[in-house]
């Protein structure tokens, strides 16, 4: 038999909400949704974990709190101290103050890009990537529920259809992988 | 669902689907532009081309075709810095704290204040950078090594401290911008029809599909966005202030700076979202999206912060005499009393007082009384910058050497090039960019809508 992927056509998050938890509470997963807005709350039905891009961008943030106290440590207490005005650099830490603004802008400056560019690898979203959406409408007015039989050995893809009419769905379109 | 109170005015006039919001924004992309806005452009590429002209001629001349002299050496250059970066705070302000606060008004403005934004501060930064007068060796700001020692540059310095704020605040606020683009450039690539806008759209949109994991991980990056921003729209106009109060002039050297310049920046940076937007949803018909109530809730904003920067005019004012210090004393006398009081009283006209006139519910809804308010507004924070600069240079602690500053044609010419220069990028922005969150508008409309809210109201009755 070949394998079958079936696109079930919403036209509300919350419509779409109601066929997600239908599916899942008989059993089928679903692989995936397509929308043109975030749904709320549809991270649980499917089984979508938290994502752990804030810990990503609080590692960068303290790489760049350390890089930015030891370059300056290094470039203006190390390698070449001045003395400006008869104000020596001598310590890192009795130049600390005069140093905290730098520190914080390079912070968020790393947090900011470091998670920005996880983000764009993570979502496979980098310039020259083709979308993947499966049909136009998903990124207009339209919120699609992806299921593939594949992952489903236990239902026929009439049995998926078939739930799927019970909720209001708006079309259901199959498509042969 | 979530739903709203039916006391709270609603967001999107009329009875909007999906659909139509979409074709609301695409629609003037796909289609040929309005006349209006071929002659817009023409006229902002013009004054641009001059600016760019005055640039050049400056670069190849010296500073010394702006007016400075030896007591007043910074004026119009370092005022318009200011003013430009202050202009540039309004975006972020609206994108990050607003979201921080749940404000759901801000989805219909933030994408424009947000470019608004991006543009004033590319403004902001050419000032220092053709200050330099050598503005190929303008890499010298940051710290690489060189064949000087290495020679690093000192990060005690405020003037340093303000290159990182700038250009951290510059770049954090592009990708910021850009990441909330990629959906909405996604949602034209799906729907324009032309093969070349199609292949254009497609390549600014990277690939963006829209499956549920990369919307959980969108909001989680305009969340923790907008928390790291949230501090750096504070920390950038605290910087700026910095360059003027860790020196010792009578008149800069004053610790209320900081707070000061940030509710300053906001006061004129929502000015100029007004003067913009009352503009854009007029041409670009977007009344719906951007109501009557989203220019009041603006309007409040600028009440708030023009009461706190009049506050702080008259804590200056007060410390000034109550400090003891004469030339501290002197120089706020010699600002409100001397040759350039007509400047000083204008900042106070255009700043405290005007902003006041917002009290009255009439007014701040009031479209044609709002856009003449918001250009009074730039105006009178241009001259806040050029009243705190020039005045406290001009008479300095030797009275031989007091000195007015005359702008020459260089000096006007700069500063209208860059108004020139960002206006033709707002255009420009305009035309072929999505001036909506899409993804966000969307998100809100069957909460804040009006035809939805008026929906469940009747369902409550039963």
């Amino acid at each position: 038999m070949a394998n079958k992927v079936i696109y079930a056509v919403y036209e509300d998050p919350e419509q779409l909400k109601d066929g997600a938890r239908k599916l899942v509470s008989n059993g089928v997963k679903v692989k995936d949704t397509w929308s043109p807005f975030p749904i709320h709350g549809i991270d649980p039905i499917i089984g979508i974990k938290r994502t752990r891009l804030a810990i990503a961008a609080f590692m960068f943030g303290i790489t760049g709190t350390s890089l930015a106290l030891l370059g300056m440590w290094y470039m203006n207490i190390f390698d070449w101290p001045m003395n400006i005005g008869g104000k020596p650099s001598q310590a890192l830490y009795k130049n600390l103050p005069a140093f905290i603004p730098v520190t914080f802008e390079f912070t968020v400056l790393c947090a900011a890009h470091g998670m920005a560019i996880t983000y764009m690898i993570r979502n496979k979203t980098l310039p020259g990537m083709p979308a993947r959406n499966p049909d136009p409408r998903s990124t207009d007015d339209k919120f699609i529920i992806e299921v593939r039989t594949a992952d489903n050995h236990g239902h026929s893809a009439e049995a998926i259809t078939s739930l799927l009419r019970e909720t209001p769905v708006f079309e259901i379109n199959e498509r042969q992988y | 669902m979530h739903s709203e109170a039916a006391i709270r005015e609603p967001l999107i006039l009329g009875h909007k689907t999906y659909h139509d919001i979409t074709q609301d924004i695409v629609g003037p992309i796909e289609n040929k532009a309005p006349r209006g806005w071929y002659v817009l452009t023409t006229i902002a590429a013009i004054i641009a081309l001059y600016g760019v002209g005055c640039i050049m001629y400056l670069l190849s001349k010296g500073i010394g075709t702006w007016g400075l002299n030896k007591s007043v050496d910074w004026a119009w250059d370092i005022t318009n810095f200011v003013w430009w970066v202050g202009i540039g705070h309004a975006g972020t302000l609206i994108s990050a704290v607003l979201l921080l606060f749940r404000q759901k008004w801000r989805m219909a403005v933030n994408r424009s204040a947000e470019a608004m934004t991006i543009f004033a501060v590319i403004m902001a930064g050419t000032f220092p950078l053709i200050h330099m007068g050598r503005l190929w060796v303008g890499y010298w700001v940051f710290p690489l090594p060189n064949q000087y020692g290495s020679l690093w540059t000192n990060f005690n310095s405020p003037l340093l401290w303000d290159v990182f704020a700038i250009s951290t605040y510059f770049s954090v606020s592009l990708v910021f911008w850009y990441i909330g683009l990629i959906p909405d450039f996604a949602t034209i690539r799906d729907k324009v029809t032309k093969p070349g806008m199609k292949k254009f759209y497609s390549i600014l949109s990277f690939g963006w599909s829209g499956n549920a994991k990369a919307w959980t991980r969108f909001e989680e990056v305009s969340l923790v966005l907008a928390g790291v921003a949230t501090p750096l729209v504070f920390s950038v106009h605290s910087v700026v202030s910095m360059d003027f109060a860790t020196s010792i002039i009578p008149g800069w050297h004053t610790t209320i700076f900081p707070p000061y310049f940030v509710s300053g920046a906001v006061f004129s940076g929502f000015a100029m979202v007004q003067t913009l937007l009352l503009v854009m949803r007029k041409v670009m018909k977007l009344e719906a999206y951007i109501t009557i109530k989203h220019v009041e809730y603006m309007n409040i904003v600028i009440i708030v912060t023009g009461s706190i920067v009049g506050v702080a005019y008259i804590t200056e004012l007060f410390i000034s005499w109550y400090s003891g210090v004469e030339y501290e004393s002197y120089a706020f006398i010699n600002r409100a009393t001397g040759p350039y009081w007509w400047a000083y009283w204008s900042m106070m006209t255009c700043n405290v007082i005007s902003p006041q006139i917002f009290w009255f519910r009439k007014l701040r809804r009031n479209l044609a009384f709002t856009f003449f308010m918001s250009i009074i507004v730039n105006i009178g924070m241009w001259f806040e910058r050029f009243v705190i600069i020039v005045t406290s240079l001009h008479r300095d602690y030797l009275p031989s050497s007091w000195n007015m500053f005359h702008p020459t044609w260089m000096d006007v010419g700069t500063f209208l090039g860059t108004i020139g220069i960002f206006f033709t990028l707002y255009l420009l922005f305009a035309r072929y960019f999505p001036v909506l969150a899409l993804n966000e508008v969307k998100s809100i409309l069957k909460v804040s809508g009006e035809s939805y809210k008026n929906e469940a109201a009747k369902h409550q009755h039963h």
